[in-house]
């Protein structure tokens, strides 16, 4: 695998998704052509996938989504995995030969419980434990790495077209409540199998359309919570960031996208609700290091629902549309129309407003 | 002719239309990107979803849309029309410098960013509803026309209007208390002379959309310059 900073590429991306509040399965198919209309926003070096829902037989255990380079990095990656994990299952992700995919690594998943005794030992909470060998692995494995690691989820991705990539990963045969999908157009660094989106960590999965000018300060507060970048691009960092707002300190996701996309400090001292002046002070008192510059659009996915949220100044187009009990979010409108020809209430939410959907509870 | 646009590339659906001698009705529009654009007087007509920068650079002639638009509708447009029945993404009439866009509903972020005028040359977008932030960043030059008559209860325009304006005006169909604007633009109600200006233009839209001029005329207007007094002078070095 030729690796993010081997070669620079200068350089744009899309982003797609569709989520029943109702917890309605869809297959992939519907999110796979959604990216097609948006094609020239990618340029083949990276599409991937993310989808929730769709282990219903293991929904209790973590899905691992693996990239090796060789089989000797599997095998000695599954004795790391045995000493921490049960795993329930192990097998090949299936996929298809299609000429637009070439080179790829062994990809791989497995469903594992935390090993009781563990987790005991190092009194962790269970998904703290999770998170701390998945970024063992990715930072001490060299060729190995987890790219997914959720329960009821997986995510999918590849260098190519996003549209070629969801055919290689046969998206059709999966059925999910909710899909995000990236297209990726790097910008500075080469795609490799490891830098395409979307990023996750446990079940939280982002796909980004935008460049970070924040990145490092980001980075260098994230890192001192346990959290390691070395996928080596800006959207990793993202991830990392929600997830310590949302899971570690417990903030709500309006919060948390309150601080990564907080309003100017001039536009929080013209707010006239009190309340909200005083929240957001709060918030960007407290995480100026995570305020996130730059321009980006993203999408992030969890278990039960997505939030796509746009940079302040709104450097990057998205827009939501609605039919039904389905939301559709894109950087293009002709991406939702693709999905439902008929959707309505088509609206693009202001810079750092957060559009966020829930599934009903139960339905997932 | 009727272009079925299912399934076609841009350049294709560009040179069907530039090999037509009569006017064109594109079905089925999708995400295409570049339509008519660098086209002399053609009249064009789309269905469907259009992909960014419909009409850039577009020469003359009309584009109607009967739908949404997407982002840089009319980059650096010199001449014609773009009618929009719908929505316009963001930065619309990115830079230019002739020629008129009408839109019904909505416009994003920045729209007019980096407008511009010369000589004879003076583009005019109209906005029949309401306009994101950011509203003529960098105009320089042209007339950005904003009208809020879709939702009247709502804001006509985001934050940050004007920012780094030089040149040209903006009309706001509103009093703009609401509004902050930076300090090297001035605000001030428009007079009739003013008005004067855009009636044409304002005709022409209610044209389009079925309006009545003298009702959009029975709301005062905010007009809305640069402040001659209070230039970029010394903004990098004095000189």
């Amino acid at each position: 695998m030729k690796k993010e900073g081997d070669i620079r590429i200068p350089s744009g991306c899309a982003i797609a998704a569709v989520i029943s509040r109702e917890g309605h399965k869809m297959s992939g198919e519907t999110i796979t052509n959604a990216m097609k209309p948006m094609h020239e926003r990618s340029n083949g070096l990276g599409g991937g996938f993310a989808a929730y829902g769709i282990y219903p037989a293991y929904k209790d255990f973590y899905a691992l989504h693996m990239f090796f380079d060789s089989r000797s990095t599997r095998k000695e990656c599954e004795a790391f995995l045995k000493e921490y994990f049960e795993i329930v299952q192990s097998e090949i992700i299936p996929t298809r030969k299609i000429p637009e995919i070439t080179d790829e690594p062994i990809i791989w998943r497995y469903f594992v419980a935390p090993l009781k005794s563990m987790l005991v030992n190092l009194q962790q909470d269970e998904k703290e434990y999770v998170a701390r060998l998945m970024m063992r692995i990715n930072t001490e494995m060299k060729g190995a790495y987890v790219f997914s690691s959720g329960k009821d989820m997986g995510t999918f991705k590849a260098v190519g077209f996003p549209e070629d990539v969801g055919r290689f990963y046969k998206l059709e045969e999966y059925e999910g409540y909710s899909w995000t999908a990236h297209g990726r157009y790097p910008t500075n660094t080469p795609g490799w199998w490891g830098g395409a989106h979307p990023f996750t960590l446990l079940d939280y999965s982002i796909v980004h359309n935008g460049e970070i000018s924040s990145y490092d300060a980001n980075r260098r507060f994230i890192e001192m919570f346990g959290y390691k970048c070395n996928l080596l691009t800006d959207t990793e960092v993202i991830t990392y960031i929600m997830d310590y707002l949302v899971r570690v300190q417990g903030l709500t996701l309006t919060e948390a996208a309150n601080v990564i996309a907080a309003p100017f400090w001039s536009t929080i001292g013209r707010e006239e609700d009190p309340a909200r002046k005083e929240r957001l002070t709060y918030l960007r008192t407290v995480f100026p290091s995570l305020l996130i510059t730059g321009p980006f659009s993203i999408i992030l996915g969890y278990t039960g629902g997505l939030m796509a949220l746009n940079d302040r100044l709104k450097l990057r187009s998205m827009v939501v549309g609605e039919k039904g009990d389905k939301v559709y979010i894109a950087s293009e409108e002709a991406s939702i129309r693709t999905m439902e020809p008929d959707a309505e209430n088509i609206w693009s939410p202001a810079g750092g407003e957060p559009v966020i959907v829930q599934v009903k509870e139960g339905a997932y | 002719m009727i272009i079925h646009a299912e399934g076609l590339e841009p350049q294709a659906i560009n040179d069907m239309i530039r090999d037509s001698d009569e006017s064109c009705t594109l079905e089925g529009c999708c995400g295409q990107r570049f339509i008519g654009a660098g086209m002399s007087d053609k009249d064009i007509e789309i269905h469907g979803i259009p992909g960014n920068a419909l009409g850039a650079y577009l020469n003359g002639g009309t584009v109607t849309v009967h739908g949404n638009t997407q982002d840089a509708v009319g980059d650096t447009m010199n001449e014609g029309r773009i009618i929009i029945h719908g929505n316009i993404g963001d930065a619309a009439g990115y830079a230019m410098r002739g020629g008129k866009i009408f839109v019904e509903g909505n416009a994003g972020y920045r729209a007019g960013i980096h407008m511009k005028a010369y000589r004879e040359k003076v583009p005019v977008m109209v906005i029949g509803g309401r306009t994101g932030s950011f509203l003529g960043e960098y105009q320089a030059g042209g007339h950005i026309i904003v009208l809020n008559l879709n939702e009247p209860d709502k804001k006509i325009v985001g934050n940050f209007p004007c920012t780094g304006m030089h040149g040209g005006r903006m009309y706001l169909r509103s009093d703009c208390r609401n509004v902050v604007f930076p300090d090297q633009v001035t605000a001030r109600p428009a007079t009739p002379s003013d008005m004067e200006e855009i009636r044409e233009s304002l005709e022409e839209f209610c044209s389009y959309f079925d309006r009545d001029t003298e009702e959009i005329l029975s709301v005062p207007f905010t007009v809305i310059e640069p402040d001659s007094s209070n230039p970029y002078r010394q903004l990098y070095v004095a000189n």
